[in-house]
């Protein structure tokens, strides 16, 4: 139990975080989406954020991926960064390989993309058509483009959860593989409790455009049974279930409560 | 033997070609028996006999290559104009205020009624004839490249800005791509006007062309070179599909019905 530290709702100050917001809000006309919210991540972090719908995940990471205004607030991300969608949005019309190709600069040789679809797998597919992979194969490629750039943030939302079962379970070992040699901070947005609890150093969870709990897991990865079990209660909860601590396999039977 | 027969039988039916050579047999039949008559319309065989004596005259050749180059040239035109139209409605915000309620405004004007006026400002020579088929044709391009400009997914392009991907980038990159096809819809759309527009064009007081053979035929009761040129017309738009058709298999190999043909 003592391997989960609580950690008060500030951040830790870090000397030289790759991310930092100060006191960021953004509002769509009347509706607050984020209010008043602090986060740092350190360089080769990998904290994972949840969040119930509509509790501003997406706006966090459009601002982090720099495709809102954020003009006049204090924000630093750095410039190297990339992100991987839960559809891979690879352009249709231009060859895997290409697609890869296009988060380098221009006139990239190919071997940098096929060295970076060589590392995730996709070797015999480089001149294949985005629109004849598999759904796991064009997030392998997706996930390609994004580490081609060697990114000092990479920004994954929802990466995982368009995916079966099986290609999740292939797909998580690959991103942590992939951040293992590359140490890029990451941050991953999902909806999985389990997947979060299995990939992140640091778990945030979102809720009404507030950063609502903070759990820093200090067990490393592979020896994570015994933490996850209290854990995993104690997000659900932050979330909105009401459950109790355990594994999925036995509180889904005893709990007739679970709303969406 | 009669399994045969019946099989043969089944075939015919399940044939395509079989009612337009039908229908090509019930007319020469026709007009063989005299239940046709010439000044109605020739025999199938004589159409084919008087098409070969024009090739061998040079007759046709000559006023064809006339004929396409009004087309070929109004397409021109108006493809360029209209590619040029809709990139700029397309891409601006300004543009667009700007050309597309007179693009909007112009397509209440049917372009067949503007024919007198072409005729009083461009005279009766060859630029009232291009001028129509430019003008004609610079429509269904801008529209269907407009629109595909617009209808480009706004995720691709999210995906590229998160890349770091310039505005021009972007552009090359993602939102022309993305338009490509509709802008052949809107390219063979423009070629079969063009042929249209030809067919109007050349009814204005034409000195050659097929239109000319048309008319000329037309005074002279010469219903096999009607038909002829009208098979002539036929040649042309099948030969404007074949090349958009060629085009798309190039431009747009990406395309999953295409990639599994």
């Amino acid at each position: 139990m003592t391997e989960v530290a609580r950690i008060p709702l500030k951040p830790a100050p870090d000397p030289d975080p790759v991310v930092r917001l100060k006191g960021f809000s953004r509002s769509f006309g009347e509706t607050k989406v984020l209010t008043d919210l602090d986060l740092s991540i350190a360089p080769g972090e990998f904290v994972a954020l949840l969040g119930r719908s509509g509790s501003g995940k997406t706006t966090l990471l459009r601002t982090l991926a720099g495709l809102d205004d954020r003009a006049g607030q204090d924000v630093v991300v750095p410039p190297s960064r990339a992100t991987v969608f839960q559809d891979a949005r690879l352009l249709p019309w231009k060859k895997v390989w290409q697609n890869v190709a296009l988060g380098l600069a221009k006139g990239a040789p190919r071997h940098h993309a096929e060295q970076a679809l060589r590392e995730v797998g996709l070797a015999h597919r480089l001149d294949a058509w985005p629109l004849t992979l598999s759904g796991g194969e064009a997030q392998r490629a997706a996930l390609a483009r994004a580490l081609v750039r060697k990114p000092d943030l990479l920004l994954l939302d929802e990466p995982f959860a368009a995916l079966d079962a099986l290609t999740r379970i292939k797909m998580h070992a690959l991103v942590l593989a992939l951040w293992r040699a590359h140490r890029p901070a990451v941050l991953l947005v999902t909806h999985d409790v389990d997947e979060a609890m299995a990939l992140a150093d640091r778990i945030l969870v979102l809720d009404k455009g507030q950063i609502a709990a903070e759990e820093r897991i200090g067990a490393a990865r592979g020896q994570r049974a015994t933490v996850v079990r209290a854990l995993r209660g104690r997000l659900l909860r932050h979330l909105g279930l009401d459950t109790e601590d355990g594994v999925y396999a036995d509180l889904i039977a005893r709990s007739p409560t679970g709303e969406a | 033997m009669t399994t045969g027969r019946l099989r043969i039988a089944r075939r015919l039916v399940g044939a395509r070609w079989l009612s337009p050579v039908l229908l090509l047999l019930g007319w020469e039949f026709g007009s063989r028996i005299g239940l046709i008559p010439a000044q109605t319309l020739a025999a199938p065989s004589s159409v084919l006999a008087t098409m070969a004596e024009m090739i061998r005259s040079g007759e046709l050749p000559t006023n064809l290559l006339v004929s396409f180059w009004r087309a070929a040239i109004g397409l021109a035109i108006g493809a360029t104009l209209g590619v040029a139209l809709g990139l700029t409605a397309g891409l601006s915000r300004q543009g667009d205020t700007v050309i597309d309620p007179l693009v909007q405004i112009k397509r209440t004007i049917p372009v067949v009624a503007l024919s007198p006026l072409f005729i009083v400002w461009f005279g009766i020579g060859e630029t009232p004839k291009i001028a129509l088929i430019a003008f004609a044709t610079i429509f269904p391009i801008y529209l269907n490249l407009y629109q595909g400009i617009r209808g480009v997914d706004v995720r691709l392009i999210d995906a590229a800005k998160s890349f770091g991907l310039s505005r021009a980038e972007i552009i090359w990159n993602v939102v022309l791509p993305g338009a490509l096809p509709s802008l052949l819809v809107g390219f063979r759309y423009s070629l079969s006007i063009a042929v249209i527009m030809l067919v109007i064009a050349e009814q204005i007081n034409a000195s050659s062309g097929l239109g000319f053979l048309i008319n000329n035929a037309r005074d002279f009761m010469r219903t096999d070179i009607i038909v002829v040129c009208l098979m002539v017309y036929a040649i042309l738009g099948l030969g404007g599909d074949l090349l958009v058709r060629s085009i798309e298999k190039r431009a747009l190999a990406w395309r999953p019905t295409l990639v599994e043909a």
